[in-house]
């Protein structure tokens, strides 16, 4: 299992790298010219010079994509065009709001999802399935910026429940967290309730059953181990849409996260911090994937890591 | 006697079934015929006709849905922002299912380096999440709708590519495929004639399925502000200027979010439907 996880993680290495090349050829690609952007509007074309040798973008690309590449390796990412801070310290201050939202998301999602899928499953055709799949598809319909919308104008405006924007105490937390889950509790409970229509007709169900197991046993113990399967790779994937989602969330919450730095940052061409950024997501999915694959391992003792 | 059902009557024989999935299907034709005679249909200039006197007032006779913050008939606005939202849709589905779909047979039924090389390429995709792709492109591309498409479109290359591979290798290993290159076919003819055709109900389900999350990906990037930009009466823009105002005039924003999510709603259903009626694993289940 640690080779395993070792073999994985080195494994990683040549797609972060391709995904590295990919972000900073990306970024010079930008239209209009970074210097001159960082430099202002009224700047004279010696001071545009200047800035241009200070942020090292007259040197040749392959050069400067080393010098990209061994600070990033360093985590450092340079500095912010917009603000003139280090990128990676405006990350840091972004990071833990993302975070925290994204696991407050997934964790009230999945649980939720998983409910109604096994609900859906066991009643199968009859109202709490209905009802459920019917919460499930107009939930994977409903775009996220028009539920946070929704929810924030009659709970936080309307009925003052709720803080409208910012992110400082628990309660900050629960409509920017419904609106980003929402989404993935549906796919969850979809996806959670055809694994379970599939294991539960399988052999080993109807031997449990046929042996006098009680049901409730049978459903958690036999069938919900064996659903769990499939479930964890959805998990693992629907965590990358929840990093993406953030970005939407948070423009909606107004949420001091990373999702909103890299509008901010697209916004004002601000190059350092899109590389960096659109670097972090990618890592933090793959790294998510990974964990994915090794928990299979402990769900499934069939699975075996070479 | 066993009657013989052409692959088409079956399909159709259980999609009949599906009493959501047709209705879904008869909305989202009445949706392309909106679309497309939008011109006619809306009363008011979608665009540029202004009425300042009954600014983000409530739907009327004369102004069925309302009129939103700058005196526009939002009605008008949102049966032309439908030609936008369907054709993003289908053209970035049609463009990533017909890139991916070719990517996937030739990975699947060459393996060797092609398939490594692909396959590589769509890791690398998957390693950005989401909407974080289209955001990265239409940043490098600059918005507008056209990039937008292309953003959504690369989005769906790498999945349809991964399922039509893998539905290629279990297919080229079929009795009558080997039946076929036996009696001579040169490989053009048994992917194209043979092999694809087998592979059509999985892109089927699978890109119905997508035009609705294309849709909801595309407004996002304009609500974002990174796609269609105002006056352009794309529903995801409409709720993003909505927002400024929506104590007063909440219609704003929930008019246009209803057209999203009945539009993207019967995709949906039209794809769960469809999954029903060609996968033949369900049948032996009921």
């Amino acid at each position: 299992m640690f080779r395993y996880a070792l073999k994985r993680l080195l494994g990683l290495i040549p797609t972060l790298f391709i995904v590295a090349i990919f972000v900073f050829f990306f970024i010079h690609l930008l239209p209009g010219d970074p210097a001159r952007l960082a430099a202002g509007q009224e700047a004279s074309a010696q001071d545009v010079e200047l800035i241009r040798k200070d942020l090292g973008l007259d040197k040749p690309l392959p050069q400067q994509f080393l010098r990209f590449t061994s600070g990033a390796l360093r985590g450092d990412f340079g500095k912010s065009m917009r603000t003139k801070r280090p990128v990676m310290t405006e990350i840091a201050e972004r990071f833990p709001y993302t975070l925290n939202l994204t696991f407050a998301a997934m964790s009230w999602s999945v649980v939720f999802g998983l409910l109604v899928g096994i609900i859906s499953a066991i009643h199968r055709n009859h109202l709490p399935d209905h009802l459920g799949m019917t919460l499930a598809v107009s939930g994977i319909s409903f775009p996220s910026f028009a539920l946070g919308l929704l929810l924030m104008s009659v709970f936080s405006v309307g009925l003052k429940w709720f803080p409208t924007v910012g992110a400082d105490t628990p309660r900050h937390y629960i409509l920017p967290a419904i609106t980003l889950g929402a989404g993935v509790a549906a796919v969850m409970a979809r996806f959670t309730r055809s694994a379970f229509l599939d294991v539960l007709k399988d052999d080993y169900i109807r031997t449990a059953r046929s042996k006098g197991v009680a049901e409730s046993m049978v459903i958690l113990k036999h069938g919900l181990r064996n659903a769990m399967i499939p479930v964890v790779t959805m998990m693992g994937l629907q965590f990358g849409f929840l990093l993406g989602g953030s970005i939407v969330v948070e423009r909606v919450f107004n949420w001091p996260g990373m999702g909103r730095l890299l509008l901010d940052a697209v916004d004002m061409r601000d190059y350092p911090v899109i590389q960096a950024e659109v670097l972090l997501f990618s890592l933090q999915f793959i790294l998510v994937n990974l964990v994915v694959d090794l928990l299979y391992g402990i769900i499934n003792p069939t699975i075996r890591y070479k | 006697m066993t009657v013989v059902r052409s692959p088409w009557s079956e399909f159709w024989r259980k999609f009949r079934k599906q009493k959501l999935a047709l209705l879904s299907l008869a909305f989202i034709v009445l949706l392309v015929v909106i679309a497309l005679a939008a011109r006619w249909i809306a009363p008011f200039d979608a665009e540029n006709y202004f009425d300042y006197n009954c600014i983000n007032q409530l739907p009327s006779r004369a102004h069925w849905f309302g009129v939103d913050a700058l005196g526009r008939d939002i009605f008008s606005r949102i049966v032309v922002g439908s030609r936008i939202s369907l054709a993003t849709g289908f053209a970035s589905v049609a463009l990533g299912a017909f890139t991916g779909t070719a990517l996937g047979l030739v990975s699947g039924y060459y393996e060797g380096w092609a398939d490594r090389v692909i396959m590589r390429v769509c890791d690398v995709l998957f390693a950005f999440p989401g909407i974080l792709l289209a955001i990265g492109i239409v940043a490098v591309l600059g918005g507008g709708i056209f990039n937008v498409v292309m953003a959504v479109a690369i989005f769906s290359v790498p999945t349809t590519a991964r399922l039509v591979r893998g539905s290629t290798l279990s297919l080229k290993h079929l009795t009558y495929i080997e039946a076929i290159r036996s009696v001579g076919a040169s490989d053009a003819v048994i992917l194209f004639r043979h092999i694809l055709p087998g592979t059509i109900p999985v892109i089927v389900v699978y890109t119905t399925m997508r035009i609705g999350t294309s849709i909801i990906t595309a407004a996002s990037l304009s609500f974002l502000g990174l796609g269609a930009q105002p006056p352009t009466p794309e529903w995801g823009a409409m709720l993003n200027e909505a927002r400024t105002d929506m104590v007063n005039a909440p219609h704003l924003a929930i008019i246009p979010s209803l057209a999203i999510f009945l539009t993207v709603l019967a995709f949906n259903l039209l794809g769960d439907g469809l999954r029903d009626a060609l996968d033949p694993k369900l049948e032996q289940r009921c």
